[in-house]
């Protein structure tokens, strides 16, 4: 049957990390459909990840965190090795789109979250913003770029490459409350034999919830994702940053007034103040001002300049 | 309280970015004080007003170039001004860049005609020494407040580690500009015409300026602490740099202006000189004080 995929409605992956082998089809399935180069290989000597982070070449990520202890145990539990296909989030509270100064990303009618290449200007504030490190910044294009949940697809009623590419299903792509359901059987499933399982933005409580979310063997911090206590967004510092600069601002004006404020005399005169640098070094009549200007150099009104030509 | 944990990556925001936010506090400090001494100050003090206006435009025609230039597209730095965004300081920094340019650029022209150079701009400087103008030169220093703070909150908008863990970078960095600003007065009155009672005032007034942004630093530094961030700002040598801005803010509190108070006699002269030397070597500390602390901010979440 046919993929049918509708806007309005929300999408996006359920990746279930107990079935992932760390085979990266996924990760070549995203650059072979979207373009994307990849970076220069490297030597990361990181267990089996020669791909390092999500980057503006890499919107699959498949890490590897290796928990295997020094003495041989019975059952592993699904945490002596783990995979897991990293990708943006989608986040429903987006910290990206937070702070991006030209509306460059936008949520789509697959409720996705995108980066518009002809907006973006390259100031790199979604980078500075996004928590997951998902988006990268391209010297060649001058724009910050991240996966885009194969939005052109999407139009076309195909499935994204990565979920299409999975051999195991890891990657499962569909409407969010299908994914949801899936992932909550699915964790029923395996929560008897790995008692650390959890779901990880299923719920609200990581950014409102993300439309590509996470069967983990662990807790996220095992995989370099923040817990709900720590999935805060960039705004909570505007209310105590514009604050304290408003009250510092108050301060340091005040200060300035009581150093600076000083009674104006009410009539200009050409010696009004004692100058101990005038004394020192004359510099004659100019150095408090010639009489026409009121003795600072200013000019009143009424006065005019001596003019050189007629 | 658990401590934060960052995932995010550093945005590279180095060089260009750093200038940005060094001149975007002179700008503002400079329009500031120009307005305190212009406002309230006494006649004697209106020519350092002046060359405190003359001072904030260049700084602040230099702010959207450096912008500008750190852009992956240059061509489309309009676009941050055909969309607001109140959640985002950037967004919000740069309308206000541009409305603080006008106020910068007027006040430019006004202080131009004052010292005689401009004659065309008789009937607005005419307008500008009523009350209207007040209101201009008022409203004009609440935006260079604004340009000279909103940097750090724009910083601490963010998920970066030791940005994000702070609400105090906002006052931080205005307050500093504030003291940037009138450290480069003083450089400038002291080496123009201007009374030393005029240059002996902002010294007094950087130091109160010290004074707070020390405060500001150890909350700052206190919070970051508290967030288990502190390893990485203090990292790589940046500790060096902490302690460069920290000590380029006792100069100016611990500092006494006594010129003034000598007015007579052969020592006042030579008084007078190590006076002016004094102020013209805090000036100089306090400016890199200034530009410290902005590159130990920027650079330590970063690098």
């Amino acid at each position: 049957m046919a993929l049918q995929i509708s806007p309005g409605e929300k999408y996006g992956f359920f990746t279930d990390t107990s079935v992932c082998i760390g085979c990266k089809a996924c990760e070549v399935a995203c650059k072979e459909w979207n373009g994307l180069q990849g970076n220069q290989p490297a030597f990361l000597a990181d267990s089996f990840d020669n791909t390092g982070q999500l980057d503006a070449e890499n919107w699959r990520h498949v890490k590897f965190i290796e928990q295997v202890p020094d003495a041989s145990t019975a059952v592993g539990n699904g945490q002596a090795w783990l995979m897991m296909s990293d990708v943006c989030k989608h986040c429903q509270h987006a910290s990206c789109m937070q702070v991006c100064p030209t509306g460059a990303i936008i949520r789509t009618e697959f409720d996705t979250v995108f980066i518009q290449q002809d907006v973006c200007n390259g100031c790199r504030n979604c980078i500075s913003a996004c928590p997951y490190s998902v988006i990268g910044f391209s010297s060649q294009t001058g724009t910050a770029h991240k996966c885009t949940l194969c939005y052109d697809r999407l139009q076309s009623s195909m499935m994204p490459a990565c979920a299409k590419a999975c051999p195991t299903q890891s990657i499962q792509f569909g409407k969010l409350s299908d994914l949801q359901a899936a992932a909550d059987a699915r964790l029923t499933a395996v929560k008897a034999s790995a008692p650390k399982a959890q779901l990880y933005g299923r719920g609200g409580d990581v950014y409102g919830g993300l439309n590509a979310f996470f069967l983990l063997m662990d807790k996220p911090e095992t995989y370099g994702l923040p817990n709900a206590a720590n999935a805060v967004l960039p705004d909570r510092n505007n209310f105590g940053g514009y604050l304290g600069a408003l009250v510092t601002g108050v301060l340091a004006v005040l200060a300035g007034l009581i150093a600076i404020r000083r009674r104006r005399e009410p009539e200009p005169h050409p010696i009004h103040e004692t100058s101990v640098v005038a004394e020192a070094e004359p510099v004659g009549p100019t150095a408090t001002g010639p009489a026409h200007n009121g003795g600072d150099g200013r000019r009143r009104r009424g006065s005019r300049r001596p003019r050189t030509r007629s | 309280m658990p401590l934060v944990e960052h995932f995010a990556r550093p945005p590279s925001w180095l060089l260009w970015i750093l200038l940005y936010f060094f001149f975007a506090g002179l700008g503002g400090g400079a329009f500031v004080l120009g307005t305190l001494l212009r406002l309230w100050g006494a006649r004697a003090d209106q020519r350092l007003a002046r060359t405190a206006f003359l001072v904030a435009l260049p700084c602040v025609l230099l702010c959207p170039v450096f912008l500008t230039v750190d852009l992956g597209q240059p061509l489309r730095f309009w676009h941050m001004l055909a969309f607001f965004a109140a959640a985002s300081p950037m967004s919000v920094g740069a309308f206000a860049l541009l409305l603080f340019g006008v106020f910068a650029f007027v006040a430019f022209l006004d202080a131009l005609h004052d010292t005689g150079r401009l004659d065309p701009f008789k009937p607005f400087a005419e307008l500008l020494a009523g009350p209207l103008g007040a209101v201009f030169y008022v409203v004009g220093a609440i935006f260079g407040l604004f340009i000279a703070g909103y940097t750090g909150v724009l910083l601490s908008v963010s998920n970066q580690p030791v940005w994000s863990d702070s609400w105090a970078l906002g006052g931080l960095f205005l307050v500093s500009g504030m003291s940037g600003a009138a450290a480069l007065l003083v450089l400038l009155g002291v080496r123009g015409r201007t009374t030393t009672e005029t240059v002996e005032r902002l010294e007094l007034a950087d130091g109160w300026f010290a004074l707070i942004e020390l405060i500001l630093l150890i909350v700052f530094l206190t919070t970051v602490a508290v967030a288990g961030s502190l390893g990485q700002a203090f990292g790589r040598g940046w500790v060096l740099l902490w302690a460069l801005a920290i000590l380029s803010l006792l100069f100016p509190i611990l500092a006494s202006p006594t010129a003034g108070r000598v007015t007579t006699g052969t020592s006042a002269a030579m008084l007078a000189r190590v006076a002016r030397e004094n102020a013209i070597a805090t000036a100089g500390i306090v400016l890199l004080g200034v530009l410290a602390l902005r590159i130990a901010v920027l650079f330590s979440a970063q690098l």
